[in-house]
């Protein structure tokens, strides 16, 4: 089995917890000293860096929430100058608002290392081919997995998303080994093989799959190892962190965190007190060497379990199983997070609709189909057809524009919607992972 | 000031309307509630809604029945033309229009023995009631329709 970094992968873990120990004090000290952000969200909190004396002391301090990267002006939490930015990407924010990180060349550095290690420890290397069918662009995914892939030098195939038969024709043509992308789409780019007389088992190569950004399911890895004839491998990481980080060795026992680059902390959602190892609850992240934007226990929001135990792969970093759920409302549609508040936000620039609305998430196929139903308003009504489509595609446009994926927009009657006198219940999501 | 010509807009109601399993039906109800009689109607259909069209022999009181029951209402002025219900009727009725360049937004029609009733929809309704009465075409007017 080869290892990307053998010497700090498999470092025993009391050494092990004195490098996390170590980078977590400077990095609060560094926090402290020279951020306004940070140094008034630990005073606040009533702990200062030299509180940290043992890795538990990482519950003194305080949480970072999504809402902070959207709320607070960037230029207080970047702590670096345009100079040493390199790269930035964006995510969707809880609103309107994209969530902005960026990225210095040791950001990237450091992000490629972990997808460089993950990617080893999960059987791929110099001689593999990997095609990245995620989106290329503001979104992690793509680049992410492609310069971690050529970090360890694997010969990168850079598909992003879309023309599924063209996809087909690569892996086939070029002899792709590996594919990185959504496991619904991994699922789709099987059923549109088989739609053009293709096994990708019998007659293709590929036989690993890097799986995520969206949740899926025990049952459905089975089915499509069973399938496809791959090793379907489970991925883990949100823009907010850098992107892509963490993914499943060959094991297939739970995502490793490296220890050096970040502290993982499984939180009770609800009181925030930590849990311990195997129980279920928020994961709650450190980014123990990040520059531009540094990031302390930011809550994911996603619901998993740490598992301490050294891994029968011989790494002894910790090991986050599967997501199996989420704290908030967030919706994961085709690989794209997708807030019902962004809904909101957008649909009210239409004058034409009303206040209510319903997300409805089916899956057909393989593939996530969004429908928004939304009020259609007495005066906006005209006897032209023309006219009402126009209005809904209209309203369907900016729609893609604030989520940037496509979901169908459906006028309904007024007063047809459900309304709610306590929280509003407007996900129907219908899909069986 | 009310043109002599007002007489031939015929109100027609334009009730938007989901497209689910009942919702004609629920049109229907309450029109059979409100003792209103249907004269002629057609559906429209777009993405997952459709537009009800329909002349009924009260109109005001079709509509305010209608938006008490919650539905989107409103009035939309057509031109109803009888035709000879014989080959050739609608296409020597569609020929004058175009002569004239008037552009059906949509039309359809019912039976009227002994001849047939076209309801359209044009966009320029006054240059289309002209154009009709000079071709020699009879114009029903409102009072047809109570």
């Amino acid at each position: 089995m080869s290892c990307w970094n053998s010497k700090i992968e498999m470092m025993p873990r009391d050494e092990l917890n004195k490098v996390q120990l170590k980078y977590l004090q400077a990095f609060a000290h560094k926090l402290y000293d020279q951020s306004h952000f940070y140094r008034a969200r630990m005073v606040e909190a009533g702990v200062t860096p030299g509180d940290i004396v043992k890795l538990e002391d990482a519950a003194k301090l305080p949480f970072m929430v999504k809402k902070d990267l959207r709320e607070i002006e960037q230029a207080r939490l970047f702590m670096v100058s345009n100079n040493e930015l390199v790269r930035y990407h964006a995510s969707s924010g809880t609103t309107g608002r994209p969530t902005i990180v960026g990225y210095t060349q040791h950001d990237i550095d450091q992000w490629c290392e972990s997808v460089a290690r993950g990617l080893m420890s999960a059987g791929i290397g110099q001689q593999d081919i990997i095609q990245i069918s995620y989106t290329y662009g503001l979104f992690t995914g793509g680049l992410g997995l492609h310069y971690g892939a050529e970090r360890i030098g694997a010969t990168v195939v850079p598909a992003s998303t879309g023309n599924t038969e063209r996809q087909i024709d690569l892996v086939k043509t070029l002899g792709v080994t590996a594919m990185a992308c959504t496991p619904s789409y991994m699922m789709y780019l099987g059923e549109t093989a088989q739609r053009m007389g293709v096994s990708i088992k019998n007659e293709t190569k590929l036989k690993i799959g890097i799986l995520g950004a969206e949740p899926w399911s025990e049952g459905m890895r089975e089915r499509m190892q069973e399938w496809l004839g791959i090793r379907a491998i489970n991925i883990y990481g949100t823009s907010e962190l850098s992107g892509p980080l963490w993914c499943e060795c060959s094991e297939q026992a739970g995502m490793h965190v490296w220890s050096d680059l970040t502290l993982a902390e499984i939180v009770d959602p609800e009181t925030g007190e930590r849990l311990g190892p195997g129980e279920k609850g928020e994961l709650v992240i450190t980014m123990l060497q990040k520059e531009a934007l540094p990031i302390i226990r930011y809550r994911t929001g996603d619901i998993t379990t740490l598992d301490e135990e050294r891994c029968a792969c011989g790494r002894t970093h910790p090991r986050i199983g599967r997501i199996t759920g989420r704290v908030d409302d967030m919706l994961i549609i085709r690989g794209i997070n997708v807030f019902p508040s962004q809904v909101e936000y957008s649909l009210m620039t239409n004058p034409e609709v009303g206040n209510e609305f319903q997300i409805i998430v089916e899956r057909s196929g393989a593939l996530d189909d969004m429908t928004v139903k939304v009020e259609l308003k007495q005066e906006a009504f005209t006897d032209n057809m023309a006219g009402i489509e126009k209005v809904r595609a209209r309203v369907e446009h900016k729609l893609r524009s604030t989520l940037n994926i496509h979901a169908n927009v459906e006028l309904v009657e007024p007063g047809s919607l459900p309304r709610f006198e306590g929280k509003a219940k407007r996900v129907i999501d219908k899909r069986k992972l | 000031m009310a043109s002599s010509k007002d007489k031939y807009r015929i109100k027609q109601l334009s009730i938007f309307s989901e497209n689910r399993p009942g919702r004609l039906m629920d049109i229907a109800k309450a029109m059979k509630e409100a003792k209103i009689n249907i004269l002629g109607f057609t559906i429209a259909e777009g993405m997952g809604y459709g537009v009800v069209r329909a002349l009924v022999d009260q109109p005001e009181k079709a509509y305010e029945k209608l938006i008490k029951e919650g539905f989107i209402v409103r009035y939309t002025d057509v031109l109803a033309v009888r035709m000879e219900d014989a080959p050739g009727g609608l296409y020597d009725l569609t020929t004058v229009l175009k002569a004239a360049g008037i552009n059906i937004e949509y039309a359809y029609g019912y039976s009227m023995p002994p001849g047939a009733v076209l309801i359209v929809k044009v966009e320029q309704v006054e240059q289309g009631i002209d154009t009709l009465q000079k071709s020699g075409r009879e114009l029903l007017d409102i009072s047809h329709f109570k």
